[in-house]
């Protein structure tokens, strides 16, 4: 193609071409949400699982670490990673709802069920609000009972 | 599916030359991980996680040990599975096989390191003393 003549061959079906739906959205997320958990949520898990099995120092250690230190001169380090930790689990609380609501939801699929384009796009976003709802209901939960 | 040859027919395999295995695989440890992701996640909004003597006794019980223990082989193994599928995207080349080679490293070694740990923690309650893990 020399450059300035009209393009009026159809275009290569990809993600600058397309405009974002929320299928696509959907379909992205379970991956991330997954990859998410594989790393950051195991690795997290396994490092608790030794902290309990370790004994109680090294569990206060863990929790000193990612949730709260309650030594009076909290050192930066432990300043940043009681931040940090927090968002690390709230991320890996919305992680698991968006991936079992998204599975839940590939299951149906696997039957041939909802690609219709109105129930697939009805879907994809109950499953969104879903993940973003247990997210926040849960942390609301775990607040009021920590008060 | 497809015309393929008699033999690949039978065989039932396909290009990929293990079939539906991993499809399969999948879903089924997708519904193991909904039944016992679903018991440790309610488990841990409802224990004292604070308090290293309620969290051990909770995880020292057989059946919440036992439940862990598969917990940990239904997860590893589904993890494994879709981080393969990522590999398989979006690296390519001789770093392929680097990074398959590393996943099983990570699915293998933190499985073995999760069920070893909950078989301590179930079987030899920690005493005050040097050592650790």
């Amino acid at each position: 193609m020399a450059g300035n003549e009209p393009n009026t061959r159809p275009r290569a079906p990809h993600l600058q071409v397309y405009k974002w739906g929320p299928a696509m959205a959907v379909s992205i997320l379970h991956r991330a949400s997954g990859d998410g958990l594989a790393i950051v949520g195991a690795g997290l898990f396994l490092w608790w699982l030794g902290a309990i099995a370790a004994g109680p120092d090294a569990y206060a250690a863990f929790v000193a670490c990612i949730w709260h230190d309650p030594s009076p001169e909290i050192s930066l380090f432990h300043q940043i990673t009681n931040i940090l930790g927090k968002v690390v689990l709230v991320g890996l609380t919305w992680a698991f709802f968006q991936h079992l609501f998204s599975g839940l939801r590939h299951f149906v699929l696997d039957t041939g069920a909802g690609y219709e384009l109105k129930s697939n796009k009805l879907w994809s976003t109950v499953v969104i609000a879903a993940g973003v709802f247990a997210t926040a209901a849960t942390w609301l939960y775990i607040m009021a009972e920590a008060l | 599916m497809g015309d393929g040859t008699h033999l690949g027919k039978v065989r039932g395999l396909g290009s990929s030359g293990h079939g539906s295995q991993h499809w399969l695989q999948q879903r089924l440890t997708a519904l193991g991980n909904i039944l016992l992701v679903g018991f440790f996640v309610v488990s841990l909004i409802r224990l004292p996680l604070g308090d290293h003597a309620a969290v051990l006794r909770w995880a020292a019980n057989p059946m919440v040990a036992l439940a862990l223990i598969l917990m940990v082989v239904s997860v590893f193994w589904h993890l494994r599975l879709g981080l393969t599928v990522l590999i398989e995207d979006y690296v390519h080349g001789p770093m392929l096989l680097l990074a398959t080679v590393l996943l099983n490293f990570y699915a293998i070694g933190g499985a073995a390191y999760g069920i070893f740990t909950i078989a301590r923690i179930a079987l030899a309650p920690v005493v005050a003393g040097p050592g650790g893990m």
